[in-house]
Formats: C-alpha cells, structure tokens, sequence
C-alpha cells in the first residue's frame, strides 16, 4: 500500500491555476523528489499535501484512506510533518525547548523535561541525527538547525516527511550528511517527499522522481533511467542553459578598488575583516561563501549602505569611502540586492515609479526638481521590451508581477543609464530557467561592453560558469582565489568551509 | 490609469458607505435611547445649513485642515507626528506674543507673524527628529511626551511677568496684535453676518503646494518610496534619516499654522481658553478619513466641521450633542478597515488581470502568489 497518493490535484488561484492534475504514487519507505523550476508549483501541491489549504478538485490518499485536511493539525495527526525552507526555530531558546514547543510533555501541569530528553535522544539516536537536546539553538550550525527541524516533525510522530527545498541553504558537504540522515529516515520505514531543483542531489537519493512542469506532472521517473540533463530537459521542456563566459573580456583599467576594508557588526566583531581586491573593466569577480560570512555587509559597505570602520574604496581612481549611497549612484554604480522584494522595489507602486527607484536624480526620470512621469514611463516600456518582462503595461504595480519578472525589471533598472560598475547579489536567485538564461545574456553582454560586476550567488554552477576570477570568503576575510576554469563544485564547496583553502589558493 | 481610476472609485464608494454606516450606528444609539433619529437628523441638517453655522464650519474646517495636513505629512512618510498638538499651541503662542511685541508695517507683520509660528512649529517637532535619528526614540512616544511639555512650558511663559497679559479679571492673554497684524475675515457668506477667516485661502494654497510637493517633485518621490519601504529607498539611495529630519520639520512647520486663522483672524492674542488642546488629534482623524490626500482631507475636514457645528442644536432639544462624537468615532474606524479592503480587493483584481493578460501570450505562467 503507498503511503501517500495524490490523484487529480488541482488549485486555482486568482488568476493562476497553481496545480492542475496532479498525480503521484509515493510508496512507503521511499525517498521520492519532487523537482520542477521555481514557480512550476512544488511548493503549492506540498502545502495542499499538509494542509495549508484545500485543493480545488482531486483526492488524498494516505495510507489507502481517503483524507480531506482543513489545517496542518489535521496533516500531523495523519502523520504528516513538513520541514519548510526557511528555518523556524527560536534562537534564544535550547533545543529541547524548541521541539517541544507547541505539543510540551507536561507532568502536573509543568514542563516534564526528563520524558521530552529521553524521547528526543532516542529519536537522535535511532536516525542518526546527533542532536543534543540541551544546547542553545543560537550556537548551531545550518546543517544542525536542520536536524532539529527534521527531529521536531518526527517528535510529534510524523511517518511521512516533506523536505521544501532542504539543500538551499547547505554547503556540499552538510548535504551528504543530511542524505546519510534521509538514508535512516527511510530504513526505519518513514517516506520522505524531497522538494528540489537541485538534479545531482535528486539523482543521488531519491527512489523515484517525479518531474513537475507547469503546474502539472510531467512524468516520475526511477533515478538509475535518467541523467540529470534529460531530468533538466523535462523539467523546462526545452533546452537549457548554460552559466559561461566565452573569450575573456578583462581590461587592466580597475574599475573598483577595495583596500583594507574592515566593517564591524553591532557587538564589535568583524564581519569584513581586512578585505582587499581588485574589480577590472570588463570582469565578472565571483565571490563565493556560505551565507552569513560577510557578503552582505561587504556589499553593502560598497555601496554606503553601512558604514565601514576602516580601509577604502576607490571607484575609477576616485576615493569614495566617504560618499553618500545616491552620489555613488550617480556616479555609475548599480546594485541588485539580494532580496528584490525587501530592498529592490516598492511593492505598491507601479512599475515606472519602480523605474525611478534608485535613479531619482537622474534623466529621464526627473527634470530638475520635478519628477518626469511621462519620461520614465517611456524609459520602462522601453526596459520592459527590452529586457522581456511580462506585463500588460508599466502602470501595473509591482507587487502583481511573478518574481522571475520582477527580478528582470530590477535587472533592466539596474543596467540602465549606463552603469560602470554592477554589483549582483543572487541575480537570478528564485527565477525560472527562461529568465535565468536572460538574466546570464545581460550580464555577458554588459561585460563585454566593459562593465565592472561582483558577482554573488548560492548557485556554485552559476558563480563558476559566470566569473572571471573567483574569490572566496570565510569569516568576513578573502581566504583564496580559484580559478573558475578548473575547478568543481565540490572543490569550491569544500574552500567555503575553510576544509582546503590552502590547498586551493592559486596566486 | 485604469486600475487607478477603479481605485480613486472605490475609494469614494468606501468612504460613502462608512459613512452611511457611522451613521446607521448613530441612528440606532439614538432609536434606543428612544429619540427619532430622523428628526434628531433633519434639525442637524436644518440648524447646520444656515448662513451663520456655515461660516462657523468653514473656519473650523480651515483650522482641521491645516492640522490634518500636517499629520498627513507624517503619515505619507510612515510618521506618526501626534505632537501636532503641542507644536501647534506653542508655535501660536510665541507668535502671538512676537506679534504684540513687535511694531511692523501691514503685509510684513502678518507674514512675520507666520513665519515665527512656523519656526516655533518646526523647531519643537525637530526634537522628535533629533532624538528619533540620533537616539532611536520612537516618535510616537517622544511627540506625546513633548505634547505635555508644551503644555507646561506654555503655562510658565504666560505669568505675566514674562509673556502674560492680564486682560480681564481672570483671563491672561499675550499681548493683543495691532490692526497692522491682523488678517481681516472675507464676505463669503454674505447673508450670515460673520465672516470666514481670510486665511482659509492660506490653507487651500498650502493644500495645493501640499499635492504638488508630494506627487511632483523629488523630494516627495523620496518621500513616498520611504513611506511604501524605508529598505528599498535606503538601498535606493535615499538618506532615511536625512527624510525623517525634513518631514518632520515640515510637519511640525505646517502645524504652526494650525493657530494663524484664529489668532490673526480672531482673538487677536493667545490665551489658553481659545486655543484648546486636542485639535492636534483630531487632524490624525481627520488625515485618516482623507486619506492623506488633500482633496480627501478637505471633504473630511468639513464633513467633521459640520458634525461639530451642527450638533450644538441637539441640547436644546434635550439630546446630548456627544452623540455626534459616536459619529465621528465610528466613521473613522470604518473608514480605515474599508479603505484596507479596497486596497486588498484592488491588488488581487489588478493580479487576476496581470494573469489573463499574461495567459494568452504565455501559457501557463508561473507560479501561484504568495
């Protein structure tokens, strides 16, 4: 009997069929993934399977009974346990604290701390999570929060898990620990449904595959069938792109110099520790790390949004440590931040005050003193065209685009008027394969025309395939430079953590 | 322009039916009570409409204005200035007192005037700046705290023997302006026998400069992207500080105006029995109804100007006039949670339209909203 079926799914939303016919057979004991491009509708059919809404049409099968579930509560009776993406766990408190938050073994109405301990080292135990129940959850890595996750929805006595997307937030090798961790899972009989995009992965270890496309399933297919490029081909349909740079396009004019540049956080601690290097005209400089080790501070003291407590940086030859974020704007220095949403555009307003964002002083946005609406309308239909974003027109506000859209909008923005220097935190984080591709055609193209670009991303492919030099930071200090002719993933994978710096530094 | 247009409709259409519906409450607080709310609504209509109220509503209504503007400043910019109040009765007692001090020709001495409460305005609100840039105090706390210190300090500067004027047996005033400072009222009602401030044209000039800064120019581009997301304009280039400073000197500037109508159109002289506390508040009532838009604020500002005013007949016929405060009460509650409806309702409408625009040319587009 399979663990869980799904026959004739279908969700609507305003305006969006999200799923439509759906059909999976997950047999118990299987590591079964779900893959399919960003906005293809893995996430949508996971949160129908555990609750969060009800489908329109179609059943749920759970070990052969017919469910209907109005609410998460009702997925985890039957069950059910999901492990989402972005972590949920309460910094300040322990572990212990944390699984049992929600569903606390009481003993005359107080915590009964001794039961929750033993329940949850035998459950570390018999699946190999090597978790300590009484450790803060502040002092974990990535790789251990997501055992606790894992070991949280197993607390509650979940027999099939969903894993959204685990390995977007892993490093190589926290990704094989947490496979040995799924091998467990399903040698004790839980079946696992593994949400990815991530192909090698899937190919590694997942039982059966089933590819998504549009909405609907495509087909499910057993991994030892099927390479990883016909799995790509049958998640986008059609050909796929490839991250590369042709001929080498790098002057020996620097564009952006950083030198020495130290920024502490808050508490005094160094989270750009001494940084140093070089961007050339007509070079894309990829700096690779594990989230959190001081890109984002270093981006933003690039660009005046935080300040820097020493060293400094020079545009051209132009000293701008002490400029404001606009004049280094307006000098030529465009940004894509990492999270478009947040810091990339103003939800609720139409797509050409959109346009203006970031180029408030700036023709054809303002003439003088006064905002040109009637330029910058007719400079983002003109973005619009150019750069293929999908929408009925430029008076539509942003918040109704999908992400891939709104991310080559932020593009288009950011390459007009003329930028010397780019720089692209996770450029095509979230986007479909289609707008990827574009995204990667702007960027070679804006090289070859001699723009400067750091380059940022969690997509080690993407970093390799798109940089000249490749830079990798750890702890807030550059600890190498590699060359993104020769190396692999794992190579890269392993110098992030700081295993093989030495051995990977080339110059 | 469509989806705007639908919207600026809907807009309308909400505050219409907030309205009604403050005022179905109100009829029904009144029908148990036991009055006939249709008589209790045709005497306020009647006693509202004549010549003399008129004019009464339309020099509040310019007084509510100037304050709602003020706030609605904030607002667009995600500030909460409630220290409107406090700004609003110092800025008119220091510039009534500079007023009666001072000897100026015609012309020059009312704009002296103005400009002192303006100052006095902008001086007292960027307290709450510097501390909210530098300190990280919340403005909320920081103008209501400063509300308070106005009153005292106020209370201190009027002794007579430093600003205080005793003018009757127990009323102290500043120092009355001469006629070379006043602002004489205009005839607009002619048959009411009382005129309308002459500075209610200040008030339409300051609506119009109102609109025209915050939609036309950088500076209100700078100031609306703050207000939608301080992150994104930051990132945009935008030094939210420096946004935070301005706004709320502008604002506190505006709200030094609050007083001008009355004190140069009127009393002549600040006492505190003229300019009461409260109107400060009643602007963040005001603004919200209107919905920080000028012409919204206007309709508003009269509409409360006319429950004011209108009201004063209920005693007579044995009703208590709070009553209209229900009103009021109720049409802003319902008029915030109505315009947070439409706003929702014409998001989802302009997706649903994003996605069958988008349908035909590419089928299947991705991905569900979040």
């Amino acid at each position: 009997m399979p663990a869980v079926e799904l026959h004739g799914i279908t969700k609507r939303f305003p305006g969006v069929v999200a799923n439509h016919d759906i059909d999976i057979v997950v047999q118990r004991g299987h590591v079964h993934a779900i893959v399919g491009e960003n906005g293809a509708g893995k996430s949508t059919l996971m949160k129908t399977l555990y609750g969060m809404h009800k489908p329109d049409e179609g059943t749920i099968v759970v070990n052969g009974k017919q469910v209907s579930f109005s609410s998460p509560a009702d997925a985890i009776a039957a069950g059910i346990g999901m492990v989402h993406q972005h972590f949920m766990l309460a910094d300040n408190l322990t572990v212990l604290e944390n699984i049992v938050l929600g569903s606390e073994p009481t003993h005359a109405g107080v915590l009964d701390v001794r039961t929750a301990r033993a329940k949850i080292n035998e459950i570390s135990a018999a699946y190999g999570l090597d978790i300590d129940p009484n450790e803060l959850v502040e002092t974990l890595g990535v790789g251990a929060r997501q055992r606790v996750e894992i070991c949280k929805v197993l607390y509650r006595g979940a027999r099939i898990l969903i894993l959204d997307e685990p390995t977007a937030v892993l490093v190589p090798q926290e990704v094989d620990e947490l496979f040995a961790n799924l091998r467990e899972l399903k040698s004790e009989g839980l079946t696992v449904l593994f949400i990815s995009h991530k192909l090698d992965e899937v190919l590694a270890v997942a039982d059966e595959i089933t590819v998504i496309r549009r909405g609907t399933t495509v087909r499910t297919v057993l991994p030892k069938e099927v390479t990883a490029h016909q799995l790509a081909e049958l998640m986008v349909g059609s050909e796929l792109p490839v991250p590369e740079l042709r001929e080498s396009t790098v002057t020996d004019i620097a564009e952006l110099t950083v030198e020495d540049l130290t920024v502490r956080s808050q508490d005094g601690r160094a989270v750009v520790d001494d940084v140093s290097f070089v961007i050339h005209k007509g070079e894309i400089v990829g700096l690779a790390g594990v989230e959190g080790n001081g890109q984002a501070e270093l981006v933003e003291a690039i660009m005046g949004l935080r300040a820097a407590e020493s060293g400094r940086v020079l545009l051209g030859d132009r000293d701008i440590s002490r400029w404001q974020t606009r004049q280094r704007r307006e000098r030529g220095m465009a940004y894509i931040p990492e999270d478009r949403q947040r810091n990339g555009l103003l939800l609720e307003a139409p797509l050409w005050e959109n346009r203006i964002l970031g180029h408030q002083t700036q023709r054809p946005n303002v003439r003088g003193f006064w905002i040109d609406g009637a330029g910058a309308k007719k400079d983002t239909r003109r973005l619009v065209a150019e750069f293929d974003v999908r929408t009925p027109g430029v008076d539509v506000e942003a918040a109704s685009l999908s992400g891939g859209n709104q991310q080559k909008f932020i593009v288009g923005r950011e390459m007009s008027g003329a930028p010397s220097l780019l720089i692209a935190s996770h450029p095509t984080r979230g986007v479909d394969v289609g707008a990827q591709a574009a995204i990667w055609d702007h960027l070679r193209n804006a090289r070859a025309a001699g723009l400067a670009v750091l380059l940022i991303s969690a997509d080690l492919d993407e970093l390799i395939g798109m940089s000249d030099t490749l830079r990798v930071i750890l702890r807030g200090r550059l600890v190498g430079e590699v060359d993104p002719r020769t190396v692999t993933p794992e190579q890269l994978g392993a110098a992030m953590t700081g295993a093989a710096a030495a051995e990977e530094k080339a110059s | 322009m469509r989806d705007r247009l639908n919207r600026l409709a809907l807009n309308i259409v909400a505050a219409l039916l907030a309205a009604l519906f403050a005022g179905a409450v109100t009829s029904l607080i009144l029908w148990l009570r036991g009055d006939s709310p249709s008589f209790v609504i045709s005497q306020m209509w009647h006693y509202g409409t004549q010549p003399s109220s008129e004019v009464t509503i339309l020099n509040s209504a310019t007084v509510y204005y100037l304050s709602a503007l003020a706030v609605a400043i904030g607002f667009r910019m995600n500030l909460f200035n409630i220290g409107v109040d406090g700004q609003y009765r110092l800025a008119a007692m220091l510039a009534g007192a500079f007023g009666g001090a001072v000897a100026l020709p015609n012309g020059l001495h009312q704009i002296a005037i103005i400009v002192v409460a303006m100052l006095v305005g902008a001086s007292w609100a960027g307290l709450v700046a510097v501390l909210k840039v530098t300190r990280g105090v919340s403005e909320v706390i920081s103008s209501i705290m400063l509300n308070f210190i106005a009153t005292g300090l106020i209370a201190y500067l009027m002794r007579p023997t430093i600003l205080g004027h005793r003018s009757g047996a127990n009323d102290i005033t500043t120092e009355p302006i001469p006629k070379s400072g006043q602002v004489p009222g205009v005839n607009l009602i002619s048959s009411a026998g009382t005129k309308v401030y002459g500075l209610i044209f200040l008030a339409i000039g300051m609506g119009v400069l109102f609109h025209i800064v915050v939609n036309h120019t950088r500076f209100g581009f700078d100031l609306r992207a703050t207000g939608r997301s301080s992150s994104a304009a930051q990132t945009s280039g935008v030094s939210v500080k420096k946004m935070i400073v301005i706004t709320l000197l502008l604002s506190g500037a505006m709200a030094g105006l609050v007083g001008m109508p009355a004190l140069l159109g009127d009393s002549h002289s600040y006492s505190s029995i003229t300019f009461q506390t409260g109107l400060g508040f009643t602007g963040i009532a005001i603004a919200l109804l209107g919905r920080n838009n000028p012409v919204g604020i206007a309709f508003a500002a009269v509409l409360w100007a006319f429950l004011d005013q209108s009201a004063q007949i209920l005693d007579i016929n044995n009703i208590p006039k709070e009553i209209v405060q229900i009103t009021q009460g109720v049409v802003v509650l319902s008029v915030v949670i109505a315009y947070e409806l439409v706003r929702r309702a014409a998001l989802a409408r302009q997706q649903r339209r994003v996605g069958r625009a988008l349908a035909a040319p590419a089928p299947g587009m991705e991905g569900a909203p979040a």
